[in-house]
């Protein structure tokens, strides 16, 4: 039946029976190892090619990126500072996407909400003008409840959305940034009392769209900031992503990384198992929630300004364009794949307007051709994600 | 969604008031929740507009025009749907062609009348062209067309940006004035063919301005359509999409239908920016068609439609209430908040139309579980 | 220790007033290998899911009757309470997740757990997963079914066999599992994985757990199994130790179909239609319909007959016709009056005027949300260009649908058909499952076929119903001379009206036999042997 579209067997009937037979007398660990060493001893390029396929985003993307330093005719040490500022400032934000994915929520396009949460914790101690670090930790502390209810909601919704999560969480995102409008346009001012009138529109009514978080800029960078060579290293910031990555690494060893794993691989099979689908899937949203408005808060006290309406718009795209960027895919992303494609994404942002320049004399066409890029990889591994899923269940069919 | 309740405190001993329920949730379910609650705002605005003394016949005109500018759009998501790939997200392909049309015809030296039919012509057949490779690609994500179509459209729309800047254009109505490179962010189109649609055969009434022309065209194509669908063709990619495996047991080819309604809804996608652009006065390019697909597919959804299902009725009924919607909120609003509200209510009425439609009618293609 | 696991008294359960299972008695004993049998819809699942308190069972009026498990009386509210008062369930379908290795599947949300400072403030899931228990306890699972693979291997790449093994494993490591229940277990297995698979059950038994192993294959149950339990229609027709001298193969099958047949006198025809006038040839086919696949049969269709496929589910008598109809991927060929139809394109196979009804109505025989003249009509205007008319000047025209001829076409099929509803325009939803059959043979009928395949024609329907639709059928058969494919899951049905029966068992032709044929023949041809051969040599198992 081979011809009629199936998926290939790994071996034929026999031949499986044979070894099947085997496998119960001695142990299927021996035949298989038999069978490995031969495949190493026999075809070590083929390992070499494997590599080379599963890596194939990254490795392209290095290989642009190189070409695209060259173009651009920056020196390395100007690159470099740029990048480490670049990767202290939106590690954060690409980590949190990591959870939902675990969870087969696929890319958390509704990451804008998480932020939108931080930035009303921004605005409420740019409003207070409370400084430095005990700034920050009061931003997060207004911005977690916020998170956690959003959160709560993003799951909730998502839970009523299966199998449309993505499109769901983009389009929960544009609405509640209708929402979010509503309540700093509109909302300040007449239902939400407001003391700081700075901040505030000539009527008295909504906020102005710049707000400089004079408070906390910098707080974070500046506190552990350490030069190597002729590079300024915000450590601080740095570290915060680090222990994140580790924590999220830790997150697999528990009973809850476990479930959210199972449910991520097969929700019907998890649920007969007695795995509670739903509460997990909500769990998971709230946490990349939560993980989004700490993204938002550590992004722009190193921007140091918040435009209200405009800073938290493209947060999920270039975070999931990064994230993809080092190789994750729908249903699969690591910490290790986060921090690589921060890096190689936000190089090729860096560099894109100058190779712009110098190879076409329009930094303008660079500028489109980072957006480009960041579009392209999205739609591209989409619907690589859906070709596989289609292949998938061609062959449970079987 | 409040019936429930109520239903609950009522002494069921009260037939007059059960057999009233009873007329109000079948009135429910015949016109729709959406239709219904987007109808309700647009006649309390109405109402509000009349009590705040506000010229009716501004805020009428207003709608009317909207609602022609803007209806080829929404009508490209009928055979969109019709055919199974749903709401056609990746509508900027379609005005893309149609941008490529205009910029051509007027590059060209075409204007006036000639200058847009020219246009719609281009920007049609480049749109079926594009469209059928959409199609092509859409057959290879089944199941995930919403999400892959909105970024293929974003990125459609990101790489001609880049195309917009290096392309050789010469008329300096289409470059920009002080030597910069490439087409202009905006292009006005008051010396070739803004209005022609508008003002062709357009009179008055009452201080109401109906643009003949314009509606013509809108219900000249909807007209088409509805003759398409009688046609074999028409039927059998209705088929295709409402129910595939019928369809294919019938012996249809099902893929083949898909990549017909992709290029029928692109090509009217073309054709639609064209009048909207006629309407409006001005081309826009660069990242003008990022966004249009949205309040194009809650138009549909709101007149009606389902992800699955659509009618050209739903189509021309949606963008009424859509359009009149935010015609009559601009100056309502300023009126009683005092701020340009308009934004945010497209933001939030679009978006959550379209939320409502994804959760409800769970078991999708995709669903599992 | 107690007498019996598990006791169930008079159990008896109706669904929507037709009885299912009626006053059935089951007992099982610590240790004891108990094989039930029957027919599809003989109440076997049926019985399982009021055993495990299926939410089916509940929300369709629950069940009457005494269940007494260990000795005490209960009824389980739901699979869970099921679960964890000691009964295990192999599932037909695998309950595995492919990316997580054996030993995490093995304990998948039963993980030994290790406590940490975070769990003692947010909550039990913070806890640790205690890795080294977990390869532990899978490794002494694994022994105890007798597969000897490394536990951390992905269950993605394992043969197909080997995951119905992780599965039994799992219920395996369950602690105090009791009773455990296999439900097919041996329907996707090759030959050499069911010998393992029945080796595995012996040695779960023999530690004094109890075992429910319900399967087609009557060799295997007579084989395996201490004690064995007939079902037919509902009943309890037979329960026998394996070891009694009336338990033979001839036997058990005789008692699976037996029941009286009778045949309403149909009208003769005048010439019976004979192997010199074959109408369908089809040869060496082979059908990919996942649960019916059909593994190259042979058959040659009379003209004028009406030719009965049968056997139990998913032994792939259904995939025949899908796979003709061109509606799931097929090869081999199919010969019509000499031209070959191309397969996999089911517009090829309407124009050499075959026409298709096919089992699921629901979904591919029927538009539910379009009208029943629409429902009618569409097809033949797609395949025939029926029901057109031409709008335009000369030939400068295009080809629209005709609203007039298919109004008078589907009025005419209502009427000649009695289908039930207010008239052409109700849509097929609101019509009954018996009505909505007969606008299926009206689109049929539009089409004008010369055979038609019909696949379980009356699965759905009510009593009375069913007999109408057999007897249209019949009616098409002997007025218009149509030849019919009939394809059921009730043996009764084919034996009352067709003039011969194929039966499939395996994907595979495994004999063709006289409606009036024994009882016996038909219960052994259902269970894949051929009686003649069975007596004296034993045919190997399909595959």
């Amino acid at each position: 039946m081979q011809p009629m579209g199936k998926a290939p067997m790994p071996m034929d009937k026999d031949r499986e029976c044979e070894v099947l037979g085997q496998g119960f007398k001695r142990g299927l660990k021996d035949s298989l190892k038999y069978d490995l060493g031969n495949a190493l001893r026999n075809d070590l390029s083929n390992a070499m090619r494997n590599f080379l396929v599963q890596n194939i985003v990254p490795i392209t993307f290095v290989i642009v990126c190189l070409l695209a330093v060259r173009w651009s005719g920056k020196p390395l040490a100007f690159l470099l500072q740029e990048v480490v500022f670049r990767l202290s400032r939106n590690s954060f934000l690409v980590l949190s996407l990591v959870v939902p994915v675990m969870a087969g929520l696929g890319l958390n396009f509704g990451l804008v909400i998480g932020a939108m949460a931080g930035q009303a914790g921004l605005i409420f101690v740019a409003a207070k003008q409370i400084p430095g670090i005990l700034g920050l930790l009061t931003a997060c502390l207004v911005a977690l409840p916020l998170a956690l209810g959003l959160g709560y909601m993003i799951g909730k919704i998502m839970n009523m959305a299966k199998g449309r999560e993505m499109i769901a969480g983009m389009i929960l995102g544009f609405f509640m940034n209708g929402v979010y409008q509503l309540v700093f346009l509109f909302g300040i001012g007449t239902v939400i009392p407001f003391s700081n009138k700075d901040m505030m529109l000539p009527s008295g009514i909504g906020l102005r769209n710049t707000v400089e978080l004079v408070s906390v800029k910098w707080v974070l960078d500046e506190l552990l900031m350490v030069r190597i060579g002729s590079v300024r290293v915000p450590l601080a910031t740095l570290g915060l992503s680090a222990v994140l990555g580790a924590l999220i690494t830790w997150l697999y060893r528990t009973k809850l990384g476990q479930d959210i794993r199972a449910i991520g691989q097969d929700m019907r099979v998890s649920q007969v198992a007695g795995i509670q689908v739903d509460r997990t899937r909500i769990v998971a949203m709230m946490i990349s929630t939560v993980l989004g408005a700490f993204g938002q808060i550590i992004f722009l006290q190193d921007i140091g300004t918040l435009n209200v309406y405009d800073s938290h718009g493209q947060i999920a795209t270039f975070a999931i364009a990064a994230i993809l960027v080092g190789g994750a895919t729908v249903s699969r992303a690591t910490v290790g794949q986060a921090l690589l494609g921060t890096f190689l994404f936000h190089l090729l942002f860096i560099v894109s307007p100058y190779a712009g320049q110098n190879l076409l004399g329009s930094a303008q066409v660079g500028e489109y051709f980072r957006v480009f890029v960041a579009y392209g990889i999205i739609a591209v591994s989409l619907a690589l994600h859906s070709m596989q899923q289609a292949r998938a269940q061609a062959g449970l069919k079987r | 969604m409040n019936l429930h309740g109520d239903r609950q405190q009522v002494d069921p001993g009260n037939p007059m008031l059960r057999t009233g329920l009873r007329m109000i949730s079948r009135i429910l379910n015949a016109v729709g929740l959406p239709r219904l609650i987007v109808g309700g705002f647009v006649v309390a605005l109405f109402v509000l507009g009349r009590i705040m003394d506000l010229p009716l016949q501004n805020l009428l005109t207003n709608s009317i025009s909207r609602f022609g500018m803007n209806a080829v759009m929404v009508l490209a998501m009928v055979p969109a749907i019709q055919c199974g790939i749903g709401p056609n997200f990746g509508l900027p392909i379609g005005l893309l062609a149609g941008l490529i049309g205009m910029v051509s015809a007027l590059e060209l030296g075409f204007s006036g009348f000639q200058g847009l039919m020219l246009s719609m012509a281009m920007g049609a057949g480049l749109g079926a062209l594009l469209g059928i490779g959409y199609g092509l690609f859409l057959n290879r994500v089944k199941g995930q067309e919403m999400m892959v179509g909105t970024y293929a459209g974003f990125a459609a729309v990101s790489l001609m940006c880049i195309s917009w800047l290096m392309l050789p254009f010469k008329n300096p109505e289409l470059i920009w004035v002080l030597g910069g490179k490439g087409l202009r962010m905006t292009i006005s189109l008051s010396d070739s063919f803004g209005h022609v649609l508008d003002k062709l055969l357009s009179f008055k009434i009452g201080g109401l301005v109906i643009p003949t022309g314009l509606l013509g065209v809108v219900f000249a194509l909807a007209a088409a359509y509805k003759l398409f669908e009688m046609t074999k063709l028409g039927m059998a990619m209705n088929l295709a999409g409402q129910n595939e495996r019928f369809a294919r047991a019938a012996g249809i080819d099902c893929d083949r239908m898909r990549v017909v309604g992709s290029g029928i809804s692109t090509a009217l996608g073309a054709i639609g920016i064209v009048v909207y652009a006629q309407s409006y006065g001005f081309i826009q390019l660069y990242t003008a068609p990022l966004l249009m697909a949205f309040p194009a597919v809650a138009s549909v959804l709101i007149g009606g439609a389902t992800p699955k299902e659509a009618s050209v009725s739903n189509a021309l009924i949606g963008t009424l209430l859509f359009q009149s919607l935010l015609a009559t909120t601009v100056p309502v609003a300023q009126s009683v908040i005092g701020g340009d509200i308009s934004e945010i209510v497209r933001l939030i009425v679009s978006n959550g139309m379209v939320l409502y439609a994804l959760t409800r009618g769970r078991g999708g293609d995709a669903a599992d579980g | 220790m107690c007498g019996y696991v598990l006791e169930m008294y008079g159990i008896t359960k109706d669904y929507y007033g037709n009885r299912v299972l009626n006053d059935v008695i089951l007992k099982v004993r610590p240790g004891e290998i108990h094989g039930i049998v029957g027919e599809n819809g003989a109440g076997k699942s049926t019985l399982m899911n009021i055993l495990f308190g299926m939410p089916v069972i509940y929300n369709t009026g629950g069940f009457q009757g005494k269940i007494r498990f260990c000795g005490v009386e209960t009824a389980f509210a739901s699979p869970r309470q099921a679960l964890e008062s000691g009964i295990g369930m192999v599932h037909q379908e695998f309950m595995l997740i492919p990316g997580f290795t054996v030993a995490e599947n093995i304990k998948l949300n039963r993980e030994p757990l290790k406590s940490t400072w975070l769990a003692k403030l947010a909550g039990g899931r913070m806890n640790r997963l205690d890795w080294p228990k977990i390869i532990s306890d899978s490794k002494a699972a694994l022994n105890t079914v007798g597969l000897g693979i490394d536990e951390m291997l992905p269950v993605a790449g394992l043969p197909v066999g080997y995951m119905q093994f992780v599965e039994i494993a799992r219920e395996v490591d369950k602690q105090g599992v009791k009773l455990l229940v296999f439900d097919e277990p041996t329907a996707l297995l090759t030959e050499a994985e069911s010998e393992q698979l029945m080796s595995s059950v012996r040695k779960i038994s023999d530690s004094g757990v109890a075992v429910i192993f319900i399967s087609h294959r009557l060799d295997e149950v007579l084989r395996l199994c201490d004690k064995i339990t007939v079902m037919r229609d509902g009943e309890v027709v037979a329960s026998m130790g394996a070891s009694d001298p009336g338990a033979t193969i001839h036997r058990i099958a005789e008692l699976m179909v037996g029941r009286e047949v009778v045949r309403p006198s149909y009208p003769k025809r005048t010439t019976d239609p004979g192997d010199d006038d074959i109408i369908l040839s089809i040869q060496d086919l082979m059908v990919d319909m996942p649960g019916e696949e059909v593994h190259g049969i042979t058959l040659s269709v009379r003209r004028g007959e009406i030719l009965g496929i049968g056997g139990l589910a998913g032994q792939g008598k259904i995939g025949i016709s899908n796979g003709v109809m061109g509606v799931y991927p097929a090869q081999g060929r199919v010969i019509k009056d000499g031209t070959e139809i191309p397969l996999n394109n089911p517009a090829e196979a309407y124009r050499q005027k075959l026409a298709f009804l096919s089992e699921d109505r629901k979904n591919v025989g029927l538009i539910l949300d379009r009208s029943v003249e629409n429902n009618i009509t569409v097809a033949a205007t797609l395949v025939k260009s029926m029901f057109q008319k031409t709008l335009g000047i000369g030939r400068m025209g295009i080809r629209i649908r005709d609203k007039k001829s298919a109004r008078k076409f589907s009025e005419e099929m209502i009427r000649d058909l009695d289908i039930r509803c207010t008239g052409p325009s109700q849509l097929v939803r609101r019509l009954s499952g018996g009505n909505q059959q007969k606008v299926c043979i009206a689109r049929a009928l539009a089409l004008e076929p010369e055979i038609l395949l019909v696949s379980e024609p009356t699965r759905g329907i009510d009593v009375g119903a069913k007999q109408r639709i057999l007897d249209l059928l019949v009616n098409l058969n002997r007025e218009k001379g149509m030849t019919i494919i009939l394809t059921s899951s009730e043996l009764a049905e084919l034996r009352q009206v067709c003039d011969r029966i194929a039966v499939i068992y395996g994907g595979r032709l495994v004999d063709i036999l006289s409606p009036d044929d024994s009882n016996a023949r038909f219960g052994m041809a259902m269970s894949g042997r051929r009686a003649e051969a069975s007596e004296l040599t034993r045919r190997p198992t399909a595959s």
